[in-house]
């Protein structure tokens, strides 16, 4: 299998410029992480708000530059501090943001907003980019009636179906999915979920998947990266690193997550009743 | 006697497509220490019906009930007067964006002492007094300091902290609990939840706690009441809705669980569900 991202020693630093009374300061959002991705699989990233993961996802999207560090995509190092990005490099990578409520244009309709990607980055034929947003909008489970719909008349679920749908059109080897179903119901979440795992088999994506809920990354993750203050504090496969957490804050973290098993539940009933 | 007794509620939005029902005849009883879950997906209606208890929602909504009572007394008949001397003192609620509920124009300090005013009457000495101990109780570090924060100085479950200060400041019989950790991280999430389980069997509170995660669920209730589209799909102690469950809404809800997910992909759940709740 060919390694398709690979981060080495990933620094990124914000500077916080001072004022008549402040002082500047500089806080180490990121503080060197490395870590790599084979095509075809996922890595999860799990940490708590603050650290640092949100800013990994913008310096893989290639939104931000790092600091410092070596960021390489399909083995090709990439730096777009520099600016000699093309275009075909930008195609690679595309993101899928937390909120769905949030990141559709409530202006456009469904197909502008798949086709946006192909106007901008490409210069596909307009009927063939209808044709591509319409095999699209089919992929990832809705129906052509969608096509001529504003963002408000979709369930979050169905929103988050399109944002999928728009940062597929490009036909992207990794996809950034940041939180991409925490703001989803279960049964949603569940049908979301799904849909990832057929894209990913169908066109062999690669996902960075970015995440606080344990038990979805359990779910569909290939490796685990935890981060803990702009550090990866535990990176391993992901039966490793449940089955066995190394670092304290893993196992605050696997500590903290509510159980919905049965057992637990009555050694929790069993506790109350004893007190 | 039940503290809380709700029998086929009904309510209603206009809309200009017609009445909405949000809530179609959900009956539901919280006796004294016991933990009420409400587990259901956004537009279950779970929301609305405690809003509805509360008397808190818009006079577009219309309300109707064969019963709603506190502690016996009935809610829908008494005046707004009166029943602003129960809500705030006995029944209390916690939200969702504790950062939102909070008004950021005043301390934190202000808010708690103005609930020990309006409510219990205290001098200006006895309820900074009383404000201390509370924060204390809910274990925010420096009381006497923070108490001159404004919300924006303090984290999301600082402030999460503050609200179930303000909540249980007047000793609440029954306090209610809307989504309290959905907007918080795990580890902050468990800090809470423990907070409020150990304040309930403290104070012998009633608590109602809406969500829609079953894991909060299966840590903190006795009783869960699990709604879909406004209807109430099942009521059980919490180790058999786990063990047994009798509605095929349900089971499918906790097949969907990534946690007990066995093959490649998750069962998903269907619209099939809505005619089983209209036979119920």
């Amino acid at each position: 299998m060919s390694v398709i991202l690979e981060a080495r020693n990933l620094v990124r630093d914000y500077h916080i410029p001072g004022g008549l009374l402040k002082k500047a300061k500089t806080v180490h959002a990121l503080k060197g992480v490395s870590f790599s991705v084979e095509q075809g699989k996922t890595l999860a990233i799990v940490g708590e708000s603050g650290c640092g993961k949100s800013t990994l996802g913008r310096i893989l999207t290639l939104i931000d530059p790092a600091t410092s560090g070596e960021l390489l995509i399909e083995g090709k190092k990439i730096d777009i501090a520099k600016g000699d990005m093309t275009p075909e490099m930008r195609r690679k990578v595309q993101i899928v943001f937390q909120n769905p409520y949030g990141s559709l244009n409530p202006r456009q309709k469904i197909g502008d907003i798949l086709m946006e990607p192909l106007v901008i980055n490409t210069d596909t034929p307009a009927d063939e980019r209808r044709d591509r947003a319409m095999t699209m909008l089919k992929k990832v489970g809705l129906t052509e009636l969608h096509f001529n719909r504003y963002p408000h008349m979709f369930s979050g679920g169905q929103r988050q179906r399109i944002a999928i749908a728009r940062a597929l059109m490009l036909n992207p080897k990794l996809l950034v999915l940041d939180e991409p179903v925490s703001a989803l119901d279960l049964s949603v979440q569940a049908q979301v979920l799904n849909l990832l795992a057929d894209l990913q088999d169908e066109f062999k994506l690669t996902y960075v998947f970015i995440s606080h809920d344990l038990s979805v990354v359990r779910y569909i993750a290939d490796d685990v990266m935890v981060m803990y203050f702009g550090e990866a504090v535990e990176y391993g496969s992901r039966d490793e690193v449940f089955a066995d957490p190394k670092h304290s804050y893993t196992k605050t973290l696997f500590a903290a997550t509510p159980r919905a098993d049965v057992a637990s539940i009555k050694a929790r009933l069993a506790k109350k009743r004893a007190a | 006697m039940a503290l809380l007794e709700i029998e086929n509620l009904v309510v209603e939005f206009q809309t200009a497509s017609g009445p909405f029902r949000a809530v179609n005849g959900v009956s539901m009883k919280v006796h004294e220490g016991e933990v009420l879950a409400i587990v259901g997906e956004s537009g279950s209606g779970k929301s609305v019906s405690m809003l509805a208890a509360m008397g808190l929602l818009p006079w577009t909504a219309k309300v109707t009930a064969d019963k709603l009572a506190f502690n016996g007394r009935d809610l829908l008949g008494m005046s707004a007067n009166e029943r602003r001397k129960i809500v705030g003192k006995d029944i209390a609620m916690i939200f969702q964006e504790p950062i939102a509920s909070l008004n950021p124009c005043f301390t934190v300090g202000f808010q708690i002492e103005e609930v020990l005013r309006v409510h219990m009457g205290l001098d200006k000495a006895a309820r900074r007094k009383r404000a201390i101990e509370l924060f204390e109780a809910v274990g925010i570090p420096d009381p006497a300091e923070r108490l001159n924060h404004y919300p924006h100085q303090m984290s999301g479950g600082q402030c999460q902290r503050v609200m179930i200060a303000i909540a249980i400041a007047c000793n609440p019989k029954l306090l209610i609990a809307d989504e309290p950790t959905t907007a918080l991280d795990v580890t902050i999430q468990k800090q809470i939840l423990d907070l409020l389980m150990k304040l309930q069997a403290e104070h012998k509170m009633g608590l109602i706690m809406i969500t829609h995660n079953m894991g909060v669920v299966a840590e903190t209730a006795d009783r869960v009441v699990v709604q879909y589209k406004g209807r109430k799909m099942e009521e059980a102690d919490v180790l058999t809705l786990f063990e047994n469950p009798k509605s095929n809404y349900t089971r499918a809800l906790l097949a969907a669980l990534p946690d007990n997910a066995t093959g490649d992909r998750l069962p998903t759940i269907s619209e099939l569900f809505v005619d089983e709740g209209a036979a119920q």
